[in-house]
Order: structure tokens, then C-alpha cells, then sequence
């Protein structure tokens, strides 16, 4: 199992070719008291770097990107009765979406923990 | 998220006299009209605003324009650039008007209190909006050369909401004021003086519920705000908290629900303009507003309560359910009183009344919607025993 990170601080945990996609707790953190979450229809294609999903905070309306190709074969269904798991458990039960990844070779350009560690040290 | 870019905006920022306890407080910094504001608090949006409406909150809300107008008629000079009736006013008495270009367009809309008489001169304090401030205040002492205007940037104003609020000052204001706190009426003010600090305390405010704003020096605001936190029934509460109760009480944000192109009549605003101003007239842009109240507006500012449970926000269009656009959405968000999303604009007044199903088109989607009258939660304003 590897976790890789984007800039835009969304992970995507890969297991056997599929990717869990979600949040992190900063995203989390910055979006505030999260009240809705559109997501993709399965079976979607997305390319790396397009929006896969929206999430509506009370402030504001964020896109949630794609870290990966893929298609989409699962997404969190829990999310349109308890939003507030992408606050309450981001990197669990508040994940966004499952793609089958396209490139397994993409998730090399991502940043591992301990890099997105540092860019967040960077940023805030 | 751009959080870069944010971080370094916010360095560069104006600050409130309250900054250094905002930051020591958990807030979350955002830039507001060239300010750092607190966003929220650590316990977040949705719980600030709860709390507000359960018993307080404690808002800083100094980056307003407060300024005195004062003057041999100052209120009569005033009544030339706003529609509100000014004259009528005691001292202790204030108003909620707008600004008004010779369009019958608002500029910004503002509270006015007339205090005491000082002088010979009536004297009035002003309370703007932020990102308006500076114009408002030029537009004014341009207009009235005969009145002295001072803009007071010296002083701090939090407003402290909910319904324990009149309960809570009672104990941080002078013995004198301490007894005849909690039966000031909404819309009343009062000057009061406690340890060598000036304050103008106003029953008013920006959420719906009752309570108060006050107006303190600098530099006695942040320790002023930290005794009122002391207190177990207030909360600090953020911008964003602010706009979501806000929206649920139906008020108008300047700059999104009015501006420059809209006017008080179909903004919904005819209940602040009196008989005796709406038939004298005497203010920038009357004509106008006159056509707009003896012929009805040709669209109007609405309600729309969601069917579902995604928000529809400033911009969407508004559509009837055979398509034809028919307005766009001024304000919209989250409302967590209701537990679901609400959202304000105009829309043309023949498909106006309450009840009528429309669609807000949400990136690309059509969303369901019904036009409901506001507020969305019933003002709790203190009217008097």
C-alpha cells in the first residue's frame, strides 16, 4: 500500500492498482465544516490534474482533483448523508472516491509523506 | 487552495486592534475588504453560528468605517443623501438607511445614531461597511460642507449576539448603564463611560437575534473582548459565521445582495424609508425610487429555500421549471438553523410570489427550489417589555 500527495493536498492511497482517493486533514482543516459533496458517476474517466469532485463548505465551493488517471469504480456513497466525515476522518471514512489507476507509474511524480510533510511546513 | 498566496496577502494586511487575540484564539485569518478577519474559530462555522443563536457570540467587527457627523442640522443635511428618516430621531435612537447615488442606486448601506446634542450641534455616528468606508465617508463630507465629519479610526466595534447577550454586558458596562442595559430597546443606543473608556453601545446587530455593538477605543478593545470571553456563555465567532447568520435572518450584504445597480425598493428595503421621506423625497436619486414604489419594481429580491442538500451560491441563475432564466442568485450558503442550504437574489416580479418552483443552475446542473418569504429564521429582536 503506497500514499502519495498532490500540491492541491488531495492523497491517493494505491492497493492492487486501485486508488483511494480523499482529502487531507489540512485541506480538511482549511475548508472548514464541509456540507456537501458531489462526486462523479462511476465508470468516469478522469485524468490527472481534472476535477473529480466538488465540496461544499459553508463558506465556499472547492474541486477536489484527480492525483491520478483512472476511472472511477467506486465513490463514497456515506458522504451525501454525513458530509462531515471528510472533517471528522479525512484519510478514512471521509475518502472521496476509488479509481483503477491508468499509469501505475503516475504516482511517482506525487509526493510521499514525508515530502508533502515539508511542503505543508512551506506553505503554512 | 492557494494557501501561498493567502499567507504572504495576509501579512500585508490592515489589521483590527483585536489581531494579536484573534491569532492567540486559534482564528483562522482571511482577507477581508484589505483586513486580516477571522474566518472562524477552532470549533468552526457551523458551531459558531449555533452557539450565537443559543446564547452569545462575540464578533470583531472593527475593520467598519465609524465616524460622527455633527453639525447646526446635521440630521436634516443627512436626510439629502439617504432615503431614512433622520430627523425624526431622539438622541439614543438609530436607523438602519442606504447611502444613494442620483440613480436611486445604493452606494453602501449604513446605521445611524443620533446622539446627544453637543454644542449646539446635533451629532450623528455612522457605521459603514468595510469595503465602502473610504468612498462613503469622502461621498459625505463632499456633499455636507456645513457639517463637521470625523472619522473615528481610533475605535474598535464587536458586536456580541444571542439571546443571553443583554444578560452578559449588564455585567461589563458602568453600574449606571448596568441597570437600564437589558431594557434598552432593539434599535435604541446609549454612551457610557467605565474606567476612563468611552463607549457607544447600540442594541442592534447583524444576525437576527438580539443584541448588541459597541463601539470602545483601541486601545481598551482587546482586553475589553477578553473579559466578555471570560464569560462561560460567549463564544468568539468569525466572518463566516457572521454570513451564514446573516442570510438566514434575510439581511442584505452590500456589495453581493445590493450595490450600485440595484435599489431599496426592490431590494426589499421600502420598510426603512418613512411615509414622510417616501412622499417629501429631498435625497439623491428619489425619482427613482419614487417610480419604483407608485409603479412595482420590475424584479424583486426573494427567498429560495433548496430542495436538496447542495448550495447554490452567488451568481447561479435562476430559471423557471420551463427554462426561461429568470433572475440570479445575490447571496447563498449552508443555513445551519435549518440544516440545509438557502439562497437570496432577484428575480422578475411576476415570478416573484412565494411558492413558485424554480431551478438555480449549479455548474451546469439544475437544482430545486421554491421562493419562500425571509427571514428563513424568525428575527428575535428585543422590542421592549
Amino acid at each position: 500500500m503506497t500514499t502519495r500527495y498532490t500540491q492541491s493536498h488531495e492523497y491517493v492511497r494505491v492497493e492492487d492498482g486501485i486508488g483511494v482517493v480523499g482529502v487531507t486533514d489540512y485541506a480538511q482543516s482549511q475548508l472548514g465544516d464541509v456540507v456537501f459533496v458531489e462526486l462523479p458517476p462511476i465508470g468516469q474517466s478522469l485524468s490527472k490534474g481534472a476535477e473529480a469532485a466538488t465540496v461544499e463548505s459553508v463558506k465556499a465551493a472547492s474541486e477536489v482533483n484527480a492525483p491520478v488517471s483512472g476511472t472511477v469504480v467506486d465513490v463514497n456513497s456515506a458522504l451525501a448523508d454525513s458530509p462531515g466525515l471528510v472533517n471528522e476522518d479525512p484519510s478514512g471514512k471521509g475518502w472521496f472516491l476509488k479509481i483503477k489507476l491508468a499509469d501505475a507509474a503516475e504516482i511517482d511524480s506525487l509526493m510521499d509523506e514525508d515530502a508533502y510533510r515539508e511542503f505543508l511546513k512551506a506553505v503554512s | 487552495m492557494s494557501d501561498r498566496q493567502t499567507a504572504a496577502a495576509v501579512r500585508e494586511l490592515a489589521r483590527t486592534p483585536l489581531y494579536d487575540l484573534h491569532r492567540a484564539l486559534g482564528a483562522r485569518m482571511v482577507v477581508f475588504a484589505g483586513y486580516a478577519m477571522p474566518v472562524q474559530f477552532p470549533s468552526g462555522i457551523i458551531s459558531e453560528h449555533l452557539h450565537t443563536r443559543a446564547r452569545v457570540g462575540l464578533f470583531d467587527v472593527s475593520h467598519m468605517g465609524q465616524a460622527i457627523l455633527a453639525g447646526s442640522q446635521a440630521t436634516y443635511r443627512l436626510e439629502t443623501l439617504v432615503p431614512g428618516e433622520i430627523a425624526a430621531l431622539a438622541p439614543g435612537q438609530m436607523r438602519y438607511t442606504q447611502l444613494l447615488d442620483a440613480d436611486g442606486h445604493i452606494l453602501d448601506d449604513l446605521m445611524v445614531t443620533r446622539l446627544d446634542d453637543e454644542a449646539g450641534r446635533e451629532r450623528l455616528f455612522l457605521v459603514a461597511n468595510a469595503a465602502t468606508k473610504r468612498a462613503d465617508f469622502a461621498h459625505i463630507a463632499a456633499e455636507l460642507p456645513d457639517c463637521a465629519l470625523t472619522v473615528l479610526d481610533d475605535r474598535a466595534l464587536l458586536a456580541l449576539q444571542g439571546p443571553k447577550a443583554a444578560e452578559v454586558l449588564r455585567r461589563h458596562v458602568s453600574s449606571a448603564v448596568a441597570k437600564s442595559v437589558s431594557a434598552m430597546p432593539f434599535m435604541s443606543a446609549k454612551s457610557d463611560e467605565r474606567d476612563d473608556v468611552f463607549f457607544i453601545i447600540s442594541r442592534s446587530g447583524y444576525t437576527g437575534e438580539d443584541g448588541f455593538e459597541i463601539s470602545i477605543p483601541a486601545a481598551a478593545a482587546s482586553g475589553f473582548a477578553q473579559e466578555l470571553l471570560d464569560e462561560a456563555d460567549v463564544r468568539p465567532t468569525g466572518l463566516g459565521a457572521r454570513d451564514s447568520l446573516r442570510l438566514e435572518a434575510g439581511l442584505c450584504l452590500n456589495g453581493h445582495d445590493i450595490d450600485r445597480t440595484t435599489g431599496p425598493v426592490e431590494a426589499g428595503l421600502l420598510w426603512s424609508i418613512s411615509k414622510r421621506r417616501r412622499e417629501a423625497g429631498g435625497f439623491f436619486g428619489y425619482e427613482h425610487v419614487k417610480r419604483a414604489i407608485d409603479h412595482v419594481p420590475s424584479r424583486l429580491r426573494t427567498g429560495f429555500l433548496l430542495e436538496g442538500k447542495a448550495p447554490a451560491r452567488q451568481g447561479s441563475e435562476i430559471v423557471t421549471l420551463a427554462g426561461q432564466t429568470i433572475g440570479r442568485i445575490t447571496s447563498g450558503g449552508f443555513a445551519p438553523s435549518l440544516g440545509r442550504p438557502v439562497a437570496m437574489g432577484y428575480v422578475d416580479t411576476a415570478h416573484a410570489a412565494p411558492g413558485t418552483q424554480v431551478c438555480l443552475i449549479v455548474r451546469g446542473k439544475p437544482l430545486a427550489a421554491k421562493i419562500v418569504p425571509m427571514p428563513f429564521v424568525p428575527h428575535r429582536y428585543f422590542r421592549g417589555d
